[in-house]
């Protein structure tokens, strides 16, 4: 059923792309709200003079990015895209002219910003200096049931290091868990290659592909406070950024106590032999930006992709309006 | 910031300026530096093409870095932020480099191992200064006040074009190794280490193995 009484409205592709135009340049210049608030926190209790140091000197970098309209890291990461349908929403020229838009907006905003041309094609490293390629920018869609508006999030992550998978087994229970995620954690966080503090995201579940997808959404698409909405994995959150930050490590790899900004856990369910894990860290530099189109071409940017919903992570065959994970 | 001595370096640094830099000071520099990584040295060291520019045009510091930049149609320059690049990818260049180059001092993200600085860094009186966080790619695009040239933009690609800067209190960067060939994050790492067998205490290693990796977690991947 359409809303707005059967009126259908039509998004049209010139909002969309100014949108993401905006967005990419948001994603890459303006550290998150939430991100900024937990650095502060970090920066309050380091004692680590090294990492209070360099936390400091980061705080500084965000405002000089503000004020300059220049990228916060001169690794401005490999921009991609999150695109989230509510159900009644129609755009223009359909998801074909969609992908068009967001790719224009990513070759523009590459020169504007200006950004790194950072995408390459793997074996030859023919680059296109507009951070457009095969398979480039990724365009990942989800859906709501309910709305005439589409989500557009733009996350710029850093490419190299701090992400691992591992199939660990039934057998191998939380302990195993909580040992992949500090060999992560120490093996990156070494010299801070992760460049800690980091948003910890860990996938649990799923099939292999499925596991790092929901890591790295984990790590990206939630923001620093948010908890899952099962009880006892919203405690392993927590369990799990204290321990990060007991390891005693700080910015850098210099001795401190800021390693883990916030952890969040995503999971899927899995073959009955496995328990897949994937660790992700999204770093100094959280670039992530959003903006609601609503169907009357309004717009409104917001940093909380607020992506995760109690639709995404349905367990049973219908959709019945309401998630029971507790239940579990 | 407490704590942390700070030296202002004017470039080109002499090895007397940079024997006075211990690991963990932090480092501001003006005068000029260039960019290069893995395709100029491939082009450099192995390829025998010689430098882009004369050793006196280039400077004697050599930065790990792709700026976030744009060459305007008219060929002026847009400099927006620029940040390291992880330097131990690039180990294996590095002593024919300094040989070429006549560089003394290397700026990156993350350093080389203090074997690497010994065998490397100290026969060519070469420090590494490590760039802060990473990365402050704001606060280091500040510092540069002009691009003096681009080259092998047509041969390389932008981002790993040779960028020729002139900087004015350019940083923070904090020295990692010394003239000695001391790193500062391997006396970092041996701190930490003591505290690390503590936190996997009662677990037992994961079911199926992998080849070829590490299990003393005092051990680097790098």
């Amino acid at each position: 059923m359409p809303l707005n009484n059967g009126v259908v409205h039509v998004i049209s592709i010139d909002t969309v792309q100014k949108t993401a135009a905006t967005l990419m340049a948001k994603a890459a210049i303006e550290i998150p709200d939430d991100y900024l608030a937990g650095l502060r926190r970090c920066a309050d209790t380091e004692t680590g003079d090294l990492s209070s140091f360099v936390i400091q000197a980061m705080l500084e970098n965000y405002e000089a990015a503000k004020e300059d309209r220049r990228a916060m890291c001169g690794d401005t990461g490999v921009p991609r895209w999150y695109v989230k349908y509510g159900n009644e929403a129609r755009v223009e020229g359909g998801p074909v002219a969609m992908e068009a838009a967001l790719r224009r907006a990513t070759a523009h905003a590459t020169h504007s910003v200006p950004l790194r041309p950072n995408r390459v094609h793997p074996l030859w490293r023919t680059d296109h200096n507009n951070n457009c390629g095969i398979f480039a920018p990724e365009i990942d869609y989800a859906f709501e049931p309910e709305g005439d508006w589409v989500d557009l999030t733009t996350v710029h992550k850093g490419g190299l290091f701090g992400s691992d998978y591992r199939m660990l087994f039934p057998g191998d229970g939380i302990d195993g868990i909580r040992r992949f995620f500090l060999d992560t954690l120490i093996g990156f966080g070494k010299r801070g290659l992760a460049c800690q503090p980091a948003i910890v995201g860990i996938g649990l579940g799923g099939s292999k592909d499925t596991c790092m997808v929901l890591g790295k959404q984990a790590s990206c698409l939630r923001v620093v406070g948010s908890r899952h909405p099962d009880p006892k994995i919203a405690a392993l959150e927590e369990e799990l950024k204290d321990l990060g930050n007991r390891i005693g490590m700080g910015a850098m790899g210099f001795i401190g106590t800021s390693m883990v900004i916030d952890c969040h856990i995503e999971v899927g369910y899995c073959h009955t032999g496995g328990m897949p894990m994937s660790v992700h860290m999204f770093c100094l530099s959280s670039r992530r930006a959003t903006a609601r189109i609503y169907g009357d071409g309004r717009v409104a940017f917001r940093t909380d992709p607020e992506w995760f919903s109690d639709y995404m992570r349905r367990a049973d065959v219908e959709w019945t309006g309401r998630q029971t994970l507790a239940a579990e | 910031m407490p704590g942390l001595k700070t030296v202002d370096l004017q470039l080109p640094a002499t090895t007397e300026q940079l024997r006075g830099l211990d690991i963990g000071t932090v480092v501001y520099l003006t005068g000029r530096v260039f960019t290069a990584r893995e395709g100029v040295y491939k082009r450099v060291v192995e390829e025998r093409h010689g430098l882009p520019a004369a050793p006196e045009i280039l400077g004697r510091v050599n930065f790990h870095c792709s700026p976030a930049a744009t060459i305007e149609p008219d060929g002026s320059f847009t400099m927006g932020a620029v940040s390291a690049t992880a330097s131990f990818r690039f180990a294996k260049w590095l002593d024919g480099w300094f040989t070429l180059s006549g560089c003394n001092i290397i700026i990156g993200k993350g350093g080389m191992t203090s074997a690497d600085y010994r065998k490397l860094f100290v026969p060519h009186n070469a420090i590494y200064l490590t760039t802060v966080g990473y990365g402050t790619g704001a606060l280091l695009g500040r510092g540069i006040t002009r691009v003096a040239d681009v080259l092998w933009v047509e041969e390389l690609g932008l981002a790993q074009a040779v960028w020729v800067l002139d900087v004015v209190r350019f940083g923070p960067f904090l020295v990692e190794s010394d003239l000695a060939g001391n790193s500062l994050f391997e006396r970092e790492n041996a701190k930490i280490a003591a505290n690390i067998a503590a936190l996997y205490e009662g677990t037992k290693p994961a079911t199926l193995r992998r080849y070829g990796e590490t299990d003393d977690k005092t051990d680097e991947v790098i």
